[in-house]
């Protein structure tokens, strides 16, 4: 997109969150995955207890990492389909909705995440 | 025949499936279609984070929901895709920046194993939190 001198845009922004978040999901998302998705629900590994997930979901330092993991992903993940919608299927005339819907998405999973962690567990 | 206005407005017609055409454009748009996994699963870990903040009876049952064969298929799926984007961006890392020691340039190959030796270190680390 060409922008007339002088005149600043959020694309710089967005571009950096999603390629850390690009990062974000490649480093952390395939073990959790493996683990929550495959191996714990076919039995090659116990299943972690109760007490355990919540005595680690009550660190801050998680809380905070989570928060983090999860924004990070969901902002990469929109821009990306943002952009995957609209060239896979030849919607870029619907650019504003489908950016607010993609976009909105992220901001959506990023505040339940904050609310999970901060008001449903309790230090 | 065409008139002055339609050969103004012509424009070259894209199949709306342009990317099927080729094996390079597909395996694009496999990798575009990743973060829609990466999305997915990040929903999955949400009511995961809830159901623990729920208490024990909640957590079970979300663990059966997991251990349901319609969600096994799903999120072995989801592993495919959350893999061809880990390998995907672990590989672009090299091109994406220029790591220099003393001036010099380090190979991209050297590159590439500090970031498949740092994941696998992250990845035991939380091995390591969640079951250990």
């Amino acid at each position: 997109m060409a922008h007339p001198p002088g005149r600043s845009t959020p694309e710089p922004f967005v571009w950096l969150m999603f390629s850390a978040g690009g990062v974000v999901a490649a480093l952390v998302l395939p073990v959790l995955l493996v683990l929550f998705g495959l191996a714990i629900p076919l039995g090659w590994v116990d299943a972690p207890s109760h007490a355990h997930l919540l005595a680690v979901l009550r660190n801050p330092l998680t809380k905070l990492a989570l928060i983090g993991i999860c924004g990070l992903a969901l902002v990469h993940a929109a821009h990306r389909l943002r952009f995957t919608v609209e060239h896979g299927l030849q919607l870029r005339r619907h650019d504003g909705i489908i950016a607010a819907v993609c976009y909105g998405g992220a901001l959506v999973g990023t505040a339940a995440a904050a609310y999970f962690l901060l008001a449903t567990i309790r230090v | 025949m065409t008139s002055h206005l339609e050969a103004r407005y012509h424009r070259q017609r894209v199949p709306l499936l342009w990317w099927a055409r080729r094996r390079s454009y597909a395996m694009f748009m496999l990798r575009e279609l990743s973060s829609a996994f990466v999305a997915l699963f990040v929903v999955e870990l949400l009511f995961l984070i809830r159901a623990v903040g729920r208490g024990p009876a909640a957590y079970e049952g979300y663990l059966d929901a997991l251990a349901h064969p319609a969600m096994i298929v799903v999120n072995v799926v989801a592993v495919a895709f959350v893999l061809l984007h880990a390998v995907t961006f672990a590989n672009l890392t090299p091109r994406a920046m220029v790591v220099k020691v003393r001036g010099r340039r380090v190979p991209s190959r050297a590159v590439l194993a500090g970031v498949y030796f740092g994941w696998l270190v992250v990845t035991a680390v939380l091995a390591w939190l969640v079951v250990g």
